[in-house]
Order: C-alpha cells, then sequence, then structure tokens
C-alpha cells in the first residue's frame, strides 16, 4: 500500500523508537505537522524559535544518549537551525534535523521561503541529504540516524520538498545500512594497545585526560577501573566532565583556560598523556608549542582526523573509547606490576600542587559571589542535578565548583561556545530525564539570547530551574577588557537588564530573587519545590567576580593568572574541598 | 610539498562541493582539481593536486576520509605512479615562424588540432616537466589561448612502494 511522505517519515521515526521531537511548523512541512498531530507514539515540543528546538533535541540527546530529532520549515526556518547544529556538530552531539523545502520543481528559482540548507549546513553537519524523490525517503532515514549515531556521532540535515513529503510510495524500512564509504573503526589496534601497556608501565608522572568521547561512548566504568588500576591521576576537558568522578581523589578536575591550578601543572610536568576521547582543542592546550612538554602521547579517539591535528602524537590508538579501553585492562590483567609503587611520588606531588593552590575564591557577607552560588547549587542538589549551562563566565563557574560525578549530567556547549544553548538544552534534558533536577546556570546576557523558551517550559510543566549569575555585564568579554584592555569597558555594560522576576512571571513561571549570600540557600531550597513550572531565580552577584586561574589567550597552559586581591589579609579566603 | 591525492567518490551531487568545501575551509591549497566518471557510472575520480607539509597533508587525506561520500583516498606520494595532463594552446605563429614553431611541436610530440589562417591549436600531453618546458620554447610564438585539464594520476603496476 502507498502512503504519503509525511506518513513514511513518521512510520521512520517510529521504527527508530522517537518518542520526542522539537519543531516548529510553517508552509512546506503543514503537512507533516498535519500527520503529527493525530500521531500518539511521539511528542512534537513546539519551541519559540527553531534555534532552541535544535538545542532542546542537543540537550535531549545528550542527556539520554538517544539521537535527538527536529522539525522545522524551510526557509528561516531552516536558517534558524544553523546555531544549532553546528553548537552539535563541535561537540559530537547525535541529532538528525529534518527542514521542509520548497517543491522540487521550484528549487533554485528563488522561491518564497527558499534557502539552500543542504548547501548552508553542509560544513556543520556530519552528512546531510536532499530527498529528491519520496521513493528515496526511508533509506535515507535510516542513513541518517545510522550516521548521526555510530562513529564519531554529529548532526544530520535531511532536506524535505513538499513534493516529497506529500507524495505517495510503499513504506519500506532497510533491513540494514550499507554505505560502502562509511566504516568506522570501532576495535583499536592490537599492537598499539599493547604497546601503549608498555608506556604506562614505564610512565613515572603519567596523566590521563578525558574528554567527551568518554561520555559519548559509555567507557566512565572502564575509565575508573583503569585510573584506580594504574593508579593514574585524571583530568579531564570541559566536554569530559562527569565521565570521571569529580570527587573522587585521583580527580583533578578540568584543565586548560580556567583549568585547575594542579591539573595544569600535573600536564606541564607529566611524561606520558593518556589522551582519551579529546581533541587537544586550544582552550586545552594553550600554546601548544609549550604544552606538555617532557610528556610522551598516547591518543584515544574514534576519529583519526583529531590525531595530530593540533599535537604531536607518540601512539594513536583509532578506535571506540570504550572497546579500547577493554581491550586494554584485558591487556592489563597480563601484566603483573604493582603500577601504585612507582606512582606514589607522582601522587604526592599532585597533592601538594592541590594543596598549594586549590579553586578558592573570596567570600563576602555583602555582596553574593557567584562561585558561591554554584557552591551552593551542588549543596543544596546533593551533587546529583543535572546542570545545563550558557556560555561565558557562568558556564567557566559551573564547570569549577560543581562536582560531577556522572556522566550526561553536564550538559554545555564546548566546541562552538553557544551563548543560548543553555535554557533549551535543559528543556530537552528535561523531558529526557523527568524525575532528575535540571538546572540551567546562566548570565544576564546569555538568557536573554533564547529567553523567549520560557512559553515552552511554562506550557509543558517542565520544572527547570534557571540559576542567572546577574552581574549586569558581559561578564567573561569584562573579564578580558579589565585584564588585556585597560577597562575599557566596550559594549559589555548591559545596562538595562529586564526584572528577571516580573519576566518569569509575565510568562507563568515563578520568579526569585537574591540579593544578600544568605537569601542564596532559601531562593534555592524555594525553587525545588516547585515541581510543575520553571523557576528564573536572579542572583544579583559582584560584577568584578572574574574567573580564576586563567590562562591568558597563547600562553602555555601553566602561565596562570590568579586572583592576587584575595592574599590581602582582611579578606577572608574560602576553600572549596 | 607537492602532493597528487586521488579521490574515489560516489558519483552524487554536492560531492565536489564537500570536497572543495573542506579545502577552503580549513585552509587547505589546491593547485588543480580534476573529476571525471570512473568506468562504473556511480563512482567518480578526483585527482587533487595539493601542497602542504607532512602535517597537512595527512590532516587532508584524514579529513576527505571522513566526508560520507568518498570511497578512498590515494596519496600517490607514497606510490610509484604515473601523472599526465593535457594542454591545448592556440598559438599565432609570424608566417616566417611557422614551420619553426610546428617543428617544435612534433618534437614535443603535440598534435594540431585546428588551424586557420591566423593561429594554429596545438594538443599536448604530458608530465609537469614536458609541459612547462613546451610552454616555455612556444611562448616566443604568441600564446593567444590557454587551457589546460589538470592532472590526473594513476598507479604503476603492483602499488609499489617507492
Amino acid at each position: 500500500m502507498k502512503i504519503n511522505g509525511s506518513k513514511i517519515l513518521i512510520e521512520c521515526l517510529k521504527k527508530e523508537g522517537i518518542k520526542h521531537i522539537y519543531g516548529y511548523p510553517g508552509g512546506v512541512v503543514l503537512n507533516i505537522f498535519d500527520h503529527l498531530y493525530d500521531e500518539k507514539s511521539m511528542e512534537l515540543t513546539l519551541t519559540r524559535h527553531e534555534q532552541a528546538a535544535v538545542h532542546a533535541a542537543d540537550g535531549y540527546a545528550r542527556a539520554s544518549g538517544k539521537v535527538g530529532v527536529a522539525i522545522v520549515t524551510s526557509g528561516p526556518g531552516a536558517t534558524n537551525t544553523v546555531t544549532g547544529i553546528a553548537t552539535a556538530y563541535m561537540d559530537s552531539i547525535p541529532l538528525v534535523v529534518f527542514s521542509g523545502q520548497v517543491p522540487t520543481m521550484l528549487i533554485g528559482n528563488d522561491a518564497f521561503q527558499e534557502a539552500d540548507i543542504v548547501g548552508i549546513t553542509r560544513p556543520c553537519t556530519k552528512h546531510n541529504y536532499l530527498v529528491k524523490d519520496v521513493k528515496d525517503l526511508a533509506k535515507t532515514i535510516r542513513e541518517a540516524f545510522h550516521i548521526a549515531s555510530t562513529g564519531r556521532p554529529g548532526p544530520v540535515l535531511i532536506d524535505l520538498p513538499k513534493d516529497v513529503t506529500t507524495g505517495m510510495a510503499e513504506f519500506v524500512w532497510p533491513k540494514h545500512v550499507n554505505i560502502r564509504s562509511y566504516n568506522p573503526t570501532y576495535h583499536g589496534n592490537r599492537w598499539m594497545i599493547k604497546q601503549s601497556i608498555q608506556m604506562i608501565s614505564k610512565a613515572k608522572k603519567p596523566v590521563i585526560m578525558a574528554g567527551g568521547g568518554v561520555i559519548l561512548s559509555g567507557a566512565s566504568k572502564e575509565l575508573k577501573e583503569l585510573a584506580e588500576k594504574a593508579k593514574i591521576p585524571v583530568t579531564m576537558t570541559m566536554m569530559g566532565l562527569g565521565g570521571f568522578p569529580g570527587t573522587h581523589k585521583l580527580s583533578m578536575g578540568m584543565l586548560g583556560m580556567h583549568g585547575t591550578y594542579y591539573a595544569n601543572r600535573a600536564i606541564q610536568g607529566s611524561d606520558l598523556i593518556i589522551g582519551i576521547g579529546v581533541r587537544f582543542d586550544d582552550r586545552v592546550t594553550g600554546r601548544t608549542e609549550s604544552f606538555a612538554p617532557d610528556a610522551k602521547v598516547i591518543h584515544i579517539d574514534i576519529d583519526p582526523t583529531s590525531i595530530r591535528k593540533n599535537v604531536d602524537v607518540d601512539l594513536p590508538v583509532v578506535g571506540d573509547v570504550r572497546n579500547v579501553l577493554t581491550d586494554l585492562l584485558a591487556e592489563m590483567k597480563k601484566h603483573k606490576e604493582q603500577w601504585g609503587a612507582v606512582r606514589s611520588s607522582w601522587l604526592k606531588q599532585i597533592d601538594r600542587w592541590k594543596k598549594e593552590r586549590p579553586l578558592e575564591y573570596r567570600f563576602d557577607k555583602k555582596i553574593i559571589k557567584p562561585e558561591f552560588v554554584v557552591e551552593k547549587i551542588y549543596e543544596v542538589t546533593k551533587g546529583k542535578a543535572i546542570i545545563c549551562t550558557e556560555v561565558g563566565q557562568n558556564q567557566m563557574w559551573a564547570a569549577q565548583y560543581y562536582k560531577y560525578d556522572k556522566p550526561r549530567t553536564w550538559l554545555s556547549s564546548g566546541g562552538l561556545g553557544t551563548m543560548g544553548y543553555g535554557f533549551p538544552a535543559a528543556i530537552g534534558a528535561q523531558m529526557a530525564c523527568p524525575d532528575e533536577t535540571v538546572f540551567d546556570i546562566a548570565g544576564d546576557g546569555s538568557i536573554q539570547m533564547n529567553i523567549q523558551e520560557l512559553a515552552t517550559a511554562v506550557i509543558n510543566k517542565l520544572p527547570v530551574k534557571i540559576a542567572i549569575l546577574n552581574n549586569r555585564f558581559l561578564g567573561m568579554v569584562r573579564q578580558w577588557q579589565e585584564l588585556f584592555f585597560n577597562e575599557r569597558y566596550a559594549h559589555t555594560d548591559l545596562d538595562v537588564t529586564p526584572d528577571f522576576v516580573k519576566l518569569a512571571e509575565a510568562y507563568g513561571a515563578v520568579g526569585l530573587r537574591a540579593t544578600t549570600p544568605d537569601e542564596v540557600v532559601p531562593v534555592l531550597k524555594e525553587s525545588l519545590k516547585v515541581k510543575d513550572k520553571p523557576v528564573m531565580m536572579d542572583f544579583v552577584v559582584d560584577w568584578k567576580s572574574k574567573v580564576y586561574p586563567m590562562v591568558p589567550a597563547g600562553a602555555a597552559i601553566d602561565e596562570m593568572i590568579f586572583d592576587e586581591e584575595k592574599k590581602k589579609p582582611e579578606k577572608k579566603l574560602r576553600t572549596v574541598k | 610539498m607537492k602532493h597528487t591525492i586521488s579521490v574515489l567518490v560516489e558519483n552524487k551531487f554536492g560531492v565536489l562541493s564537500r570536497v572543495s568545501g573542506l579545502f577552503s575551509g580549513r585552509g587547505f591549497n589546491i593547485e588543480s582539481l580534476s573529476v571525471g566518471e570512473t568506468i562504473d557510472p556511480a563512482v567518480s575520480l578526483m585527482t587533487i593536486i595539493t601542497s602542504g607539509d607532512d602535517r597537512i597533508v595527512e590532516q587532508i587525506t584524514k579529513q576527505l576520509n571522513k566526508l560520507i561520500d568518498i570511497i578512498k583516498v590515494v596519496d600517490f606520494m607514497e606510490i610509484d605512479h604515473v601523472e599526465r595532463e593535457l594542454v591545448l594552446i592556440k598559438v599565432s605563429p609570424r608566417k616566417t615562424d611557422k614551420a619553426e614553431f610546428l617543428k617544435i611541436a612534433e618534437i614535443f610530440r603535440g598534435r594540431i588540432i585546428d588551424s586557420g589562417t591566423q593561429t594554429f591549436t596545438v594538443e599536448i600531453t604530458g608530465d609537469e616537466k614536458k609541459i612547462a618546458a613546451f610552454i616555455e620554447l612556444i611562448k616566443p610564438y604568441g600564446i593567444k589561448e590557454f587551457v589546460r585539464t589538470g592532472k590526473v594520476a594513476i598507479a604503476r603496476e603492483g602499488l609499489k612502494k617507492k
């Protein structure tokens, strides 16, 4: 029996087990939305902007480990998804985005709401398709989900001309996907794995650098086993937070531009770096010529292009991180080395660094310090919440002062650094994990980039908690201006910010405010009581607070700047354990 | 260092733009690029001449391999191979120079494929050195138009490593 393309699309989504879709309707996708209207097996969430639809699908994917799906219309609907798609691409998040397109016979004619979205998204998708014939639709969708979710994951876009979604064809779901030109390497080379054991056993000062690949491949358990067994301290890239327990005694927290003193010192002092699911991004390496000068590098990653892209690698292992670590652990069992003995002085050294310069900030009785808010969020949620962030200082404080013990509890735009990501991602995460507490740690600048999604959260009764660290500035840029541009605050003073409490109320959400440190915990506790609508919390924080430590752009990662004012004796120091 | 990279691709629309977009987006050089169908009409072969140090060329081949529509990438740097390029040149020698010009063309095994009252069009194939030498020699005769296909390459029997 022949059915139309819109029905084929829905049948395909059912086959893929899709329950949540995020989208925004429009002229050429009316058919699809009309069919989805009656579909009971999946729910379409209407966002208030297409960018937010893609971020929500992304947040859903990061929190659940499944593929996120978004459907939008042609032209502006499609172009609005570009930031969302590029965000997912940089962070290797599996998404399938369907965009409507003008009928095939009008393509290229500058028709109403026509945009060459396949051309536009070519460099920011893992792959994309323009379906020209309804007969190819099911096969294309099958391929798209396969490509998005396997190998190094990423977003795939499918452009659907109107006549394809209205045209009729038999629905045939291909049993297998066979793409001759796409064969990711899942298992690491045996010889390379044996070699890496040799290198690990010889190393006196090894460091594991774990990245987003650990989370994407579900390798946290294996990573923990490796670290504990071989007594290797672990530092995480921002994307890797949660991949290894932040409260573990071998954890050194995050490294890089705003990494901990001890993680950066350990990297620079190490004789072996084991990079696992990382890509040695510039925010992590600092000046590459000075990066880990005495270290050999083992690099485990599924994407061969990540290897030797930014830093030299002594031993590359291409493969899925979990498979490689499983094989590595099996190989280690054959060796009888006492791994701990050779490392004890190294681990002691790291402890000394931890004591020498822990993460710390100046506490103030009158003014709320932003770090204090994050610390308290950690306490009231007992470290169990899913934390989404925007981008800027809020993101870095959330990375530093909240300890992530589990994977998929830290959702943040790492590669692209997209302001406006956190709130819609929190919406997706809350829908993926309805029983979890989901926070968006935001800045007063970032939150305004997708603030319209309050409507989405209210109508879907999502109890997302938005904690705005409100410093009336675009804080991270202001920080750079203070440090490197003679305190000339060019266009970073937000001057007029809305009254976030009233704004929340106008949308039908709960608005709360804290202006003194005493009010922080009560406000957070109050927010946790709300179970059926979003809560927007306005924390009026010290505008002068800066993110420390900081490695200036172009410096080596042990050339860190610290908060020197804290040395003044009258200021009381608070140390985070 | 110049590299000749041969890329076997699915003959689908947009593939050329994926490849050229990869080069422009990542700041790689393309000196020449030629594309044509293979015996299997579903597959095309691109020959790309590019340059860069080892690390860049390694990235180029890896990044090409990563594109979904690309089936196979071969860097001829490591393989014994032959390269050819075809050039069409329209020349207008003075009457007194015509014989000499034709002689040079003959030495280089060029073929005259069109001649008129004013001009000759000569077709020449060969590797980079031969073509460069020919062009140098005929420049004085007055080149009116000049078009080249870009290089193509093929491995010698056995794909022996150099």
